[in-house]
């Protein structure tokens, strides 16, 4: 049961941390799981190569790990980001091939496909997953802060632009570049904490599993489902869509139709609720709002949403 | 020098299967602005089909082509109608590159129910063949996919250049507003490109599983380096792409015979870093307002 905890939350927090940048600014990462990789192999690499200790000690190493990954990711944004939305998708695919053929062929540091043993964590059985629980709902927490931050900011302000009219936003002196590099910095740095818990938390990894295009794509349908670029709809979705997604492995994860049933729910949720839950309720209220029998009156378009009138 | 020249040989054999790989996925960008990611798994699919057809049938995978391709045009035109058309004009192209990734997942899940995961090839009779020209290797089954691919894509150019449904594909990628001004019907032209591109696809995976072992999961290899391909190439261009393919595949066997066949697969993502910082609209792309 605590398991099921574990992974609601570790994914609440993937999603949360994707919308900082794929929520507010428009520019969809498909590759986040790469940085979700290069996390766990840090936690596995700083244990197996350099010995960070037993016990707590990794949770302390952690944010070191974060920010370090997000500094990396600078230069790596600044490349990447130089593209429109599309192409930027396309780049960040490439790039969770690029960290999967590392972890492979990098075989001195990750030991390639037999895959990486970290010490088992020292906890009792009883209360083993409660440490990684706490843990995950901290860096969750901080995602969510940092998306209810970026939303009220200078910072969301200017990552709307982006999403709304990049041109228009350079040209009324928006530093359009930076706004994206350090969004995408502070969103991979999240979720490379977060793929170093999951590697203390599973205690093996092996490149297929840690980088897993799946991770990416269960993250971002939780932000669609929920509702991008709002502050709580990732979180929303993860608490949806994990249950189902372990349901679904539970009940089909020995045959490969839990791929089928996943593609299934995808396809529909993207179908029916394109802008997710939340932004379509807004709307449901808004409308009320503005007419209190509930209907527009001439039939004229539902007011804008409040983060429109923001933008 | 020998081994030099021999890998250039092959990697143009190579490219030239990529370039009818690639050619569907940069033609269905022109046309409708849509990423397919579920190229790769359309492409293994083919494989799959020819595969099948080769081995309860004996139909010789080349010949297949010529069943398989109808039967995935008709799958393409299906996808676009349920999956690609009801997505609002003004997100269709971001969220059709999700769309098509989870249609990329089933058609994956699908064939890992049926044929499990297990690498296959298609092994004809004439998979071990080679022949020797002025001191040159060349297998056989490599000489006849390329030559395959070559015809496919001037098939293709020709249709794109000789027939009124070409001229409307083409009017609609250079300027869909004006080509629908001029009563071209984009809706129908739009079903149609992902048809042919879907129909490409598998004629590509047919040539693909007599060279290389394949399972489901190939399909994420494929994307990544055709991805690579059409961003070198420029988006929507479909000679971009032809080209760009010819280098990648030239480039990859030339590191694999020269430096280390490991890291060969990097020579893709190499260039397509280069090309970001020199010129992020690829090769032939065109710089549009507010686009690359």
């Amino acid at each position: 049961m605590l398991n099921l905890a574990v992974f609601t939350v570790m994914y609440a927090g993937l999603a949360s941390s994707w919308n900082l940048l794929g929520g507010f600014s428009g520019y969809l990462s498909l590759g986040h799981a790469a940085f979700f990789g290069i996390g766990a192999y840090a936690i596995g690499i700083l244990f197996t190569h350099i010995g960070v200790g037993a016990g707590y000690r990794p949770f302390l190493v952690l944010p070191g790990v974060g920010v370090a990954v997000a500094l990396l990711s600078v230069p790596v944004g600044w490349v990447a980001l130089r593209v429109r939305a599309t192409t930027f998708a396309i780049v960040t695919i490439s790039l969770l091939f690029v960290v999967q053929q590392l972890a492979f062929n990098l075989h001195g540091l990750t030991k390639g496909s037999q895959g990486l043993a970290l010490p088992f964590p020292p906890f009792p059985t009883a209360t083993y997953e409660r440490p990684f629980y706490w843990a995950m709902l901290a860096v969750f927490a901080v995602s969510v802060l940092a998306c209810w931050y970026v939303r009220g900011s200078k910072l969301g302000l200017m990552l709307h632009t982006v999403r709304d009219d990049e041109d228009r936003a350079r040209g009324i002196g928006v530093d359009v570049t930076t706004v994206k590099v350090v969004a995408f910095a502070v969103s991979v740095g999240l979720t490379a904490m977060i793929g170093g818990l999951w590697a203390y938390y599973i205690a093996f990894i092996y490149p297929q599993f840690a980088v897993d295009p799946l991770v990416t794509i269960g993250a971002v349908l939780m932000a669609f489902l929920g509702g991008k670029g709002t502050i709580w709809g990732p979180a929303l979705g993860a608490f949806i869509l994990v249950p189902v997604q372990q349901y679904l492995a539970y009940k089909l994860g020995a045959s490969q139709l839990y791929l089928v049933g996943y593609a299934s729910v995808f396809l529909i949720i993207m179908l029916l609720l394109p802008r997710g839950i939340l932004p379509s309720i807004e709307d449901r209220v808004a409308r009320r709002r503005a007419d209190p029998r509930g209907r527009d009156p001439d039939g004229s378009p539902a007011p804008p949403r409040p983060e429109q009138v923001v933008a | 020098m020998h081994l030099l020249i021999q890998s250039c040989l092959l990697g143009i054999l190579t490219g030239g299967v990529y370039a009818l790989m690639a050619s569907g996925l940069t033609l269905a960008f022109g046309v409708m602005k849509v990423i397919n990611v579920a190229q790769g798994a359309l492409i293994i699919l083919g494989a799959y089909l020819s595969y099948t057809l080769f081995t309860q049938l004996s139909i010789d995978p080349f010949l297949g082509i010529l069943i398989v391709t109808p039967l995935s045009f008709a799958l393409g035109v299906g996808l676009q109608l349920v999956f690609i058309r009801p997505l609002r004009a003004d997100e269709r192209e971001e969220l059709s590159l999700l769309v098509t990734w989870a249609i990329a997942l089933g058609i994956e899940g699908v064939l890992s129910v049926i044929y499990h995961t297990t690498y296959r090839s298609t092994l004809t009779g004439y998979a071990n063949k080679s022949l020797t020209v002025a001191g040159y290797h060349f297998s056989v089954v490599r000489l006849m996919a390329f030559g395959v691919s070559a015809v496919i894509l001037l098939g293709l150019y020709l249709l794109l250049s000789r027939t009124s449904l070409g001229r409307s594909i083409r009017a609609t990628v250079q300027n869909p507003t004006s080509a629908r001004l001029l009563g071209i019907d984009a809706a129908r032209v739009s079903a149609i490109g992902f048809g042919i591109s879907a129909a490409t696809a598998t004629a590509a995976g047919a040539v693909y599983g007599i060279v290389y072992p394949f399972n489901p999961g190939s399909h994420y290899d494929l994307i990544s380096r055709l991805l690579s391909i059409v961003v070198l190439g420029g988006l929507g261009s479909l000679g971009g792409a032809v080209v760009a393919a010819l280098v990648m595949g030239v480039g990859e066997a030339v590191f694999a015979a020269e430096v280390s066949p490991t890291w060969s697969s990097f020579t893709f993502f190499v260039v397509l870093i280069a090309i970001l910082l020199v010129r992020p609209q690829g090769l032939f792309g065109v710089r549009e307002r507010g686009a690359l």
